[in-house]
């Protein structure tokens, strides 16, 4: 930007907060007027929280599964990660897709037995374009919307979960939760941990990319994945130890940038 | 965009007389609604929910300044720029010196009724920069260089052999026995020739439908997939955002997005809700390597605390006009300027004039439709009312309206005198019709009689009837 752009934002800016004070009816909030809006947003209360996810844990996964197959997720839950890479490789025979998969290069996923499976054809990076198909893990599963939540970050492109035509998530039990709420507080725990503020993205999943722009008539695949498959592993995910679990209401995730 | 809305009734005329925008328009009738009433019906906290996202809304608005700067801190701190912009003609200034200053020539661009507001693309192409709309409904109406008919299903007043048609003429390269019959095949069509765009373009602009002060981050919510794939592939993301946009919290924009998508879609959420925060991190292998966001002001700073203030909660979802009678009948384009219904009946004449948009909060029945289901719980009909007293105040009524009011007026206010015409009137009324019982025409009461009989008076008048009653 040139100087003269800069400063005619400043300006507008100042004009604009004017603006908006003197239709308010008064000046800039004193610290006293501000502290309840600082503690807001350092507490981030939760409003209400639907219901729907108050229910033990095996019924939130149960839950979470049915409302992602009710937005044409397909989900194969497998008893542990040993299993993974056969159910990947079977979900891409029988839909009769191609065994070559570009995958995050987050070393989560090296957890996996591949080699038992030298068909499948692997290669860890972002997408370029040509991908038939992406696998990548998750941050977490929303029982509430049968709802994916990925972050981005340097071993997790965001590039993989809209440019090939079928994506697949490998998604442990112990990361699906009831609402967001207590996926923002494990993600806030997460971050401060790493001694960072939000990713850079995080992008919330719900089925595969979908129009309905002719005439309402509902189309898969408009521009992402025309096809969203998880791979459900029961158990722990490998990076549980590391991190804090966040429950519902103000969360112990230390000072944000 | 070049506002029609002046021309309200003879746009509307046009509408109820087009056959195929009336085909069209079947499909919102029968769509939308059902989906939304199946969605509310089934989140029992839905009503509590509408209470607090109003809640929500009417705190951040109390304390919008605050708010902004603690957003616009998180964006600096993130990597992110703010670009403050008061106008339209600020706001495309900015943008055309953001993609200048990344060398653009092709820009890929995510819905954006901002976008619209500001006619940006008519003003990039001017300039030499190629805007291509991705999200499907968009890209089709910007190959027939038509505005959007509705703010989430821009596309809604077209049929399948419409859509057909325009990519036969604008895809020059498509071989004549091609199958396109199918909106399969279409969908399929658009992504083709859409992804080399997403792949080529050096800016990505979308719109935002939230932006939250707490983290400083931008929210889009889609289906296609298109918005993200126009902000992660080009080295510069411009986040286009009028200020009212922002909230508080992640849990906030949680307990909203609850509401949005039920109440647009009947979904229960939308494919995909991605929030970003500033630009590409060290080591990361895609994202942006730029995050601008154009703050657009552009006449809501002058609806803050006036009576069309609550107008500022609205989260664009379309539940209002996909209610409207009024909508559903003439469709988005008789509304003449970028936003429809009754959400566009408040805040086209804020935006562009009571004067150019005098006709929009008059095209309603009053029946509280859009009311009874807006998430944020937004009075339109007060508001509408609110603008024809404006419209009054300023005599920009049409003449007749204003006379008979007048008369009206003078006559309510001297009972006596209004006692004996409405008597006359009745005694002789009633006796022209008594064969009948009613009117096929009558003088000054064209506009009634012309779609409907006007009934005859019978007996008295009410006046007389309870003072009767009252006597006994």
């Amino acid at each position: 930007m040139t100087d003269a752009q800069g400063k005619g934002d400043k300006s507008a800016r100042s004009q604009m907060l004017g603006a908006v004070r003197r239709a308010l009816g008064r000046g800039p909030l004193d610290a006293t007027a501000a502290a309840p809006l600082e503690r807001r947003l350092a507490d981030h209360p939760a409003n209400l929280i639907p219901a729907r996810t108050d229910r033990p844990a095996p019924a939130v996964l149960d839950l979470f599964v049915q409302m992602a197959e009710a937005v044409s997720t397909t989900v194969d839950r497998v008893a542990d990660e040993r299993a993974v890479p056969a159910a990947v490789s079977e979900y891409l025979a029988r839909y009769n897709l191609p065994s070559d998969i570009v995958m995050s290069p987050d070393p989560v996923l090296d957890v996996f037995p591949w080699h038992e499976r030298p068909l499948l054809s692997i290669h860890r990076g972002r997408s370029q374009g040509d991908d038939p198909v992406s696998l990548t893990p998750a941050f977490a599963g929303i029982a509430e919307t049968g709802t994916l939540m990925l972050e981005s970050g340097a071993d997790r492109p965001t590039t993989l979960n809209f440019l090939p035509d079928t994506h697949i998530v490998v998604l442990f039990a112990d990361q699906v939760v009831g609402p967001y709420e207590v996926a923002w507080n494990r993600l806030r725990a997460q971050q401060a941990a790493a001694g960072g503020g939000m990713p850079r993205t995080v992008n919330f999943v719900t089925g595969p990319s979908r129009t309905g722009d002719i005439e309402q008539k509902i189309q898969l695949g408009a521009h992402g994945p025309r096809r969203l498959h998880i791979v459900l592993v029961e158990g722990r995910s490998p990076a549980a130890g590391k991190e804090s679990e966040g429950g519902i209401g103000p969360a112990a995730d230390g000072p944000r940038p | 965009m070049q506002s029609t809305s002046h021309a309200f009734k003879d746009n509307a005329q046009r509408a109820l007389h087009d056959p195929r925008l009336q085909r069209a328009m079947e499909n919102l009738r029968h769509g939308f609604q059902e989906r939304r009433r199946v969605a509310a019906a089934a989140l029992p906290e839905f009503e509590q929910l509408r209470d607090i996202a109003r809640d929500i809304k009417n705190h951040t608005l109390a304390n919008l300044d605050w708010y902004l700067e603690r957003y616009e801190e998180k964006v600096l701190a993130s990597g992110g720029h703010v670009h403050w912009c008061r106008t339209a003609a600020e706001a495309r200034e900015t943008i055309l010196a953001i993609c200048r200053s990344a060398g653009a020539r092709t820009v890929t661009k995510g819905k954006s009724m901002i976008a619209e507001e500001i006619a940006l693309n008519d003003f990039l192409e001017e300039k030499g920069i190629e805007p291509v709309e991705t999200d499907l409904g968009e890209y089709i109406i910007q190959l027939r260089r038509e505005p959007p008919s509705h703010i989430i299903a821009p596309a809604v007043h077209l049929n399948q052999d419409d859509v057909e048609d325009t990519f036969r003429r604008s895809h020059t390269d498509l071989p004549a026995d091609r199958s396109l019959g199918e909106a399969r095949e279409l969908c399929d069509e658009a992504r083709t020739i859409l992804r080399s765009k997403f792949l080529a373009a050096d800016v990505g602009i979308t719109g935002a439908n939230f932006l939250i002060a707490e983290t400083g981050s931008s929210i889009i919510v889609t289906n296609e997939g298109n918005g993200d794939l126009t902000q992660t592939l080009p080295k510069v993301h411009v986040v286009l955002a009028s200020l009212e946009k922002v909230v508080p919290t992640l849990e906030d924009v949680s307990t909203i997005l609850r509401l949005l998508a039920r109440s647009a879609t009947g979904q229960e959420f939308s494919s995909y809700t991605t929030v970003s925060t500033g630009p590409r991190r060290p080591g990361d292998l895609d994202g942006p390597q730029e995050y601008h966001v154009v703050l657009l002001d552009n006449g809501r700073s002058a609806m803050l605390g006036t009576e069309f203030h609550e107008m500022l909660r609205c989260i664009r979802c379309s539940a209002c006009m996909n209610h409207c009678p009024v909508y559903s009948a003439v469709g988005g384009h008789a509304y003449g300027w970028v936003y429809p219904g009754p959400m566009g009946a408040v805040l086209t004449p804020g935006l562009i004039g009571i004067d150019e948009a005098g006709h929009l909060p008059n095209a309603s029945t009053f029946c509280g439709r859009c009311e009874s289901v807006c998430p944020m719980k937004i009075p339109l009909p007060k508001m509408m009312r609110h603008w024809r007293e404006r419209q009054v105040e300023r005599g920009l009524g049409p003449a007749a309206a204003r006379w008979g009011l007048g008369a009206w007026a003078f006559l309510a206010s001297r009972p006596a005198l209004y006692g004996l015409a409405a008597k006359l009137g009745a005694g002789v009324l009633g006796r022209l019709g008594r064969r009948k019982g009613r009117f096929a025409a009558l003088p000054l009461a064209g506009g009634w009689t012309g779609v409907r009989d006007m009934p005859a008076p019978e007996g008295r008048t009410f006046r007389d009837q309870w003072a009767e009653r009252n006597r006994r």
